[in-house]
């Protein structure tokens, strides 16, 4: 699709540039001419919306710059000014806070748009991977942006974090000690967050934004029907099903683009803060090394994954199961090897599964903003070895499985987890870790069992030629 | 798909209808019912804070002329009935200052055990409810240092500054229950100390968000607009999708 001279424009202004720097071309190949499958659903806003987003927060982040001090003496009483002294520097703040919390619903909800439809199927792998290292560098982006405002919260929370390197073998105390450039969360460490939360990272995510939507634009979308519209071109070469992105997809996410800033900006003015999870009640008093608050937890976006990280005892493989409950994603388009994209088509245990793990998370999100106690605590493990059964699942359900299959390896699965709690059982928690052993177990047999014994249960159904409706 | 969509957004009600709150004081905390919409009442509070509270706590956020401002008082109103620091020089401080009046930190924490904290944030930390149960607490303790003790703070450092106000409260034993009782009146009747209260709350509220009341206001306008905008996108999106089929 890159680059047909007949794009040229003769002639006057446009062909003067278009003579000169291929601007018709680009916008024909990625707007006017990039045919688009007219079948998209309300979980095709999100990708715009993630845009938008970003645009939101580099914009207000560029006024916020000229206002805030990065300095430990100054900073929580910069953002104070800004709020109070600065011109519109309140909404400019709380557009800029607002919009990192909605980042990431938005980025939740396009990842799970895409394991809906199984858009990282091939070909778009890369758009996938490009996808989770956006993620990745907005988790580092946010956890920075977030000591900025040099509050309680943002100075235990870097606390916590930083120091999980610490669990590191060997190298682990050095390390935490390069990264803070001093031997606490200092001003050192300040300094070196603003510079990476302002240029670095900001031009990594942009940068990776880009490959993402060239990758996009080679392949062309998915949809809700997993159908390739290429594979169906009428005599001048245009998909049958497909529609150019501008005008058609352009005033449609314009609604999307509404309904979005409806509710961001409801909660911008009526509820900044949130109810304390967009920005938390203790962030309100500035830093104090010497006394550490009642309960720290990281921001509701990073909860599910603190959980999985409290979810094992020992410090350092608590933090290689964090680490792998995001690393995993990478591998998604090639644990999930079967050929029907859509979960429209895909087998009612796949179903399952894809509705278990949104629930898995969400209640992960919420144990990860709680205290600590015995109920959570189990409830966290049984998750969190949920969380990680999904990956497994998705890689089973890549074609019916053999009845023999399904149930050694039911069973090998189930006896790992049992020898663990086997080992941790006793008197006080007998009760607790045997109802909670239920979970994991009830979720693979409706997801590994049940379609042995009801065959329908697991079976794909046929996908269209073309896209419905 | 329909029930996916379906099991997601009921796990998304459960979770957001329950409670996140942080572990807090013991009692429960009675509501404060704040309001930063309206200038006598956020007068009334200021009046308060100046003459029971400037003494030892500052607001270091706020500057002394945009109170003046957001409440309708003159330049004048201010210097005489909220100013009374100098600087260097033995001036009065200027209008335009950050309200950093108290004592120092230094001299607080000997006079209290701990210096007395900035209050411009104080019901954003705590919250506006435990500030306005906090005040209506203290008791008589004759085991404490200043003779005073606090049911939603145990063992606070601050004295009972309001007990002109409030009088001297107790805690007494009735049906079964520890609760606090005012033995030695005060210049207000209980409900106007709770009147009193929430006023003193509300500029607090204040103090914390100074364009908080703007924010809503302008916050109804937005939405007009939004919800207008999206009628409009709506209308053109359906007049183009009319030939896709």
């Amino acid at each position: 699709m890159a680059g047909n001279p007949a794009d040229k424009v003769q002639g006057g202004v446009m062909g003067w540039v278009d003579a000169r720097f291929p601007a018709s071309q680009l916008w024909n190949d990625h707007l006017a001419k990039y045919y688009t499958p007219k079948n998209f659903n309300f979980w095709y806003y999100f990708g715009s919306l993630a845009l938008l987003v970003l645009v939101i927060q580099i914009v207000t982040g560029i006024f916020l710059t000229m206002f805030y001090k990065p300095d430990a003496a100054y900073a929580f009483a910069s953002v104070e000014y800004i709020m109070r002294d600065v011109e519109w520097g309140w909404l400019i703040r709380y557009m800029h806070s607002t919009g990192a919390s909605f980042f990431f619903i938005v980025v939740y909800l396009h990842m799970f748009r895409a394991l809906l439809y199984g858009s990282y199927k091939q070909p778009r792998e890369l758009i996938w991977i490009f996808g989770v290292l956006i993620y990745l560098v907005l988790m580092a982006e946010a956890f920075m942006g977030y000591l900025l405002p040099w509050g309680q919260m943002s100075f235990w929370g870097a606390q916590v974090i930083v120091n999980l390197f610490a669990t590191i073998p060997y190298i682990g105390p050095d390390l935490v000690t390069w990264i803070r450039g001093d031997f606490v969360i200092s001003d050192a460490t300040l300094n070196r967050f603003f510079a990476l939360h302002v240029i670095a990272l900001p031009l990594a995510i942009l940068g990776l934004v880009v490959a993402h939507i060239i990758a996009l634009h080679e392949v062309g979308s998915n949809n809700p029907d997993g159908v390739e519209i290429k594979k169906d071109k009428d005599a001048n070469g245009i998909p049958k099903d497909g529609i150019p992105f501008h005008p058609y997809y352009t005033v449609k996410d314009l609604v999307g683009v509404g309904v979005f800033m409806i509710a961001f900006f409801a909660v911008v003015f009526f509820a900044p803060e949130m109810g304390g999870h967009f920005l938390e009640h203790a962030n309100f008093e500035p830093a104090n090394p010497l006394a550490t608050p009642e309960h720290i937890a990281p921001v509701w976006y990073f909860t599910s994954f603190y959980t999985v990280l409290r979810a094992v005892p020992d410090p350092f493989l608590g933090v290689v199961a964090m680490g792998a409950a995001v690393v995993v994603l990478f591998f998604v388009p090639w644990l999930d090897r079967n050929p029907v994209k859509s979960v429209r088509y895909r087998s009612y245990a796949h179903r399952i599964n894809l509705g278990v793990l949104a629930v898995t998370f969400i209640v992960l999100g919420y144990l990860g903003a709680q205290p600590v106690s015995e109920l959570y605590s189990e409830l966290g493990l049984r998750l969190s070895t949920m969380y990680f059964l999904f990956f497994w699942l998705l890689w089973f359900h890549s074609r019916e499985r053999s009845a023999v299959f399904s149930v050694l390896s039911f069973a090998v699965l189930v006896s790992v987890y049992t020898f663990y709690d086997l080992m941790r059982i006793g008197t006080a928690n007998e009760t607790l870790v045997m109802a909670a052993w239920l979970l994991p177990t009830v979720y693979l047999l409706a997801t590994m069992i049940l379609p042995v014994l009801a065959r329908g249960l697991g079976r794909d159904r046929p996908v269209p030629e073309r896209v419905t409706a | 798909m329909k029930i996916l969509s379906t099991v997601f957004a009921l796990a998304a009600l459960a979770l957001g209808t329950s409670n996140l709150q942080a572990a807090g004081p013991s009692v429960p905390l009675a509501k404060a019912n704040v309001d930063v919409t309206s200038q006598p009442v956020l007068q009334r509070g200021a009046r308060l804070f100046a003459n029971y509270c400037m003494g030892c706590h500052s607001t270091e956020y706020m500057r002394y002329n945009r109170v003046g401002r957001d409440l309708g008082l003159t330049e004048n109103q201010v210097i005489a009935s909220m100013i009374f620091t100098t600087d260097e020089e033995g001036e009065l401080v200027a209008p335009g200052s950050l309200m950093t009046n108290a004592m120092t930190a230094s001299y607080g924490a000997e006079a209290f055990g701990q210096a007395p904290p900035d209050l411009t944030l104080v019901t954003r930390v705590r919250g506006e409810d435990w500030v306005y149960s906090f005040l209506r607490s203290f008791y008589r303790d004759d085991t404490r240092p200043l003779g005073v003790n606090n049911l939603v703070f145990e063992n606070v450092g601050m004295p009972h500054a309001l007990w002109e106000l409030q009088g001297w409260q107790e805690l007494v034993e009735r049906d079964g229950e520890t609760r606090l009782q005012v033995v030695d009146a005060g210049a207000m009747s209980a409900p106007e100390y709770d009147r009193a209260i929430r006023d003193l709350v509300s500029f607090l509220a204040y103090t914390a968000e100074p364009m908080r009341a703007e924010r809503q206001r302008i916050g109804i306008y937005v939405m007009l607009f939004l919800l207008v905008f999206v009628g409009l996108a709506y209308l053109l999106k359906k007049e183009y999708w009319k030939d896709v089929h």
